[in-house]
């Protein structure tokens, strides 16, 4: 019965605020627009923050999740940087090493290790040249932790690798610059003026955090990177894949205990080399992300203050307006609890309007934004829409709870004498 | 002006009185008015059957404004006893009174009061919606009300498409859809012309003659002359109580 009766005021309370909007368009609107304003900076700042963790996870991805990188500097920044300065370089062979300890280890985590040297190198084929292009040397196994896939051709094979022979693999950039319009596959190009077989060109990844660019490089087997180049201390790494990447703590300490072995330290030294991850890219932009999303919150919490100040007027008004019908309904037996509902329902019906304005001009706004720019990662998700509409119901309710409360304290008998 | 033609003696049909509805004793109400206090009843006691038909009279500041609002369980005395079919008024809080007004009391106000948004159908229906009514039920009840104020075809009209009787007619459609104990009504004819006002008077009295209660408060003797029993206010007391 009772809840038969609040189900009818209601019904009848939404009624009424359907057609007192009607019949107040334009006021309605302008106390919608502060809440539209809010609701939008709620939704826009949502995906922000949603579109650069998709771009970054992106990123990461390239990293490979399943990849441990042995090597000289953490990727953080330090303060004792002289602490590090004065490690050991890693040598390409330290992957050997690891390797051995790995296949002597039962049930390792680990299932590779693959060295990886860099350097910067110039480029020609004919009169095509490119500078400044990132060269990796590395062994036949790189193909085991090498997240990507190829335009053309292939890797270069373990026997290749280890004999030393002048092929390589260009990213797609390259391979575009080099020879425009036509395959680059068995074509010849002089790296640092030594020439090199290409038996492969990577597809497209783009770049990493804006970077630098995957597309841009090269890679040749290490034997014939460290006959033409040398190895550059600080430029060599190794490469560790995981077998389980859900256990990759344990990986980890497996991989510094592997690779204390192989550097021979006692128990009491100090690690002299650090194990990377992309993890920890991901707690160094968290920072940044909460920053976004404290400023973001900022802005929304004024947007729908503005806008919650709005609605209070304008249900203040409504209820000084309607001073007398509120008399008549509670003369006829509307309880205190009806006339708050109502009123209630009234300032929700705007701040939802003005919610779902908000959500409908941040889906375009999105729709627009990723029409003209294909490549930025923008992804409006369902739930932030449910979010930004509930939230302007909350606005509602904590717009109109003082009007309507005043609106259902009023005196019948001095509402209804109301001029 | 036309005054309105008072109905002949032999039109009359006086109703016997049934059992007590309204019942109060001693009653007093005072307003604080700044440092000073108002008083408005000084001891008011009244009983009102069922199958009554009263005019409340009295000039302004009379406390017979004061005494209706009390009538209509809108306000409370101060001191005093007031029993509205056996239930203590006195003591209610204001849900409960708001549930006596919805289920036991007919306003019809001089100024109508209808909600200006909503159709004839929908401003009778709004009691029913209080008493949680089903809509079905509800629109049928409501029909009902506007067919026995004869604007069977007027119910989906707005107040500003109907004229002042019409108004007022939905307004006595509205009072009575409830089937209240007492239909109260104040100046009932304040704001329509003499015509029509002899019109809603004449309405009354049928309505009254079909067995309703009802309690008019008005400073016209024309009006008041329609009732069976006038009761005169001064000074906030009981002057004269007379069964005509």
């Amino acid at each position: 019965m009772s809840t038969h009766r609040l189900l009818y005021e209601a019904n009848e309370s939404w009624r009424i605020a359907a057609a007192q909007i009607r019949a107040h368009k334009l006021r309605s609107l302008l106390t919608a627009l502060g809440v539209i304003i809010g609701i939008v900076a709620v939704t826009l700042m949502g995906t922000a923050i949603r579109g650069m963790d998709i771009s970054f996870e992106n990123n990461l991805a390239m990293l490979g999740d399943d990849i441990l990188y042995v090597q000289k500097w953490p990727w953080h920044n330090v303060e004792d940087w002289w602490n590090y300065a004065n490690r050991p370089p890693i040598r390409p062979e330290d992957a050997d090493s690891l390797n051995r300890v790995i296949a002597s280890t039962p049930n390792s985590l680990l299932e590779v290790a693959v060295p990886v040297c860099a350097r910067s190198a110039t480029l020609k084929a004919g009169d095509a040249q490119v500078n400044g292009i990132y060269t990796f040397g590395t062994s036949g196994d790189y193909s085991r932790i090498l997240a990507v896939d190829f335009r053309e051709g292939r890797l270069f094979t373990g026997p290749e690798a280890d004999a030393g022979r002048q092929v390589c693999v260009l990213g797609c950039d390259v391979a575009d610059a080099l020879f425009p319009g036509r395959p680059a596959l068995d074509q010849t190009v002089l790296i640092q003026g030594q020439p090199f077989r290409v038996v492969g060109v990577l597809v497209r990844q783009g770049s990493f955090l804006g970077l630098f660019s995957f597309d841009n490089q090269v890679l040749m087997p290490l034997g014939a990177f460290k006959k033409y180049f040398g190895v550059h201390s600080t430029q060599a790494e190794v490469r560790v894949k995981v077998k389980d990447k859900t256990r990759l703590e344990e990986a980890k300490e497996e991989l510094t205990g592997a690779m204390r072995r192989v550097r021979a330290l006692l128990p009491g030294q100090r690690d002299n080399f650090t194990i990377n991850e992309q993890q920890a890219f991901k707690e160094q932009l968290d920072p940044v992300k909460q920053g976004i999303a404290l400023a973001g919150l900022f802005i929304t919490g004024l947007a729908l203050f503005v806008g919650a100040i709005g609605i209070m007027n304008i249900t203040f008004v409504s209820v000084r307006e309607r001073t007398r019908e509120i008399g008549t309904r509670k003369a006829l037996g509307a309880r205190r609890k009806t006339i708050l509902l109502q009123f209630l329902i009234e300032s929700v019906s705007i701040s939802l309007i003005g919610g779902v304005a908000g959500v409908l001009l941040t889906v375009s706004l999105c729709l627009g934004v990723r029409a003209a720019l294909p490549s930025l990662p923008i992804e409006l998700s369902p739930a932030l829409i449910v979010i930004g509409l509930f939230v302007a119901v909350g606005t509602g309710i904590a717009a109109g709870f003082a009007p309507a409360w005043s609106a259902s304290r009023l005196n019948p008998v001095e509402a209804l004498r109301y001029e | 002006m036309i005054p309105p033609a008072a109905p002949s003696p032999a039109s009359r049909v006086t109703r016997t009185p049934g059992p007590l509805v309204i019942d109060i004793e001693d009653v007093v109400k005072l307003y604080p008015m700044g440092a000073e206090t108002i008083h408005a009843l000084r001891g008011v006691s009244l009983k009102i059957r069922r199958n009554e038909y009263l005019a409340i009279m009295g000039p302004s500041g009379s406390g017979k404004s004061t005494l209706m609002n009390m009538l209509g369980c809108l306000d409370t005395p101060t001191t005093g006893r007031y029993e509205f079919n056996g239930r203590n008024v006195a003591a209610m809080d204001d849900d409960e009174l708001a549930d006596i007004r919805n289920r036991e009391i007919g306003f019809v106000f001089q100024t109508f009061n209808l909600l200006p948004r909503s159709n004839a159908l929908r401003n009778v229906e709004l009691p029913l919606v209080y008493s949680g009514m089903a809509p079905e039920e509800r629109e049928d009840r409501a029909r009902e009300a506007l067919e026995a104020v004869g604007l069977g075809n007027r119910m989906h009209h707005k107040p500003n498409e109907l004229s002042g009787g019409q108004r007022q007619r939905v307004a006595i459609a509205r009072a009575l859809v409830n089937r209240p104990s007492i239909i109260l009504a104040d100046e009932p004819t304040g704001n329509l012309d003499s015509q029509t006002g002899t019109e809603i008077m004449a309405l009354f009295n049928d309505l009254y003659e079909r067995g309703n209660t009802i309690i008019v408060v008005t400073h016209e003797e024309d009006i008041a002359r329609h009732a069976r029993r006038i009761v005169r206010l001064r000074d906030g007391l009981l002057d004269r109580d007379e069964v005509q």
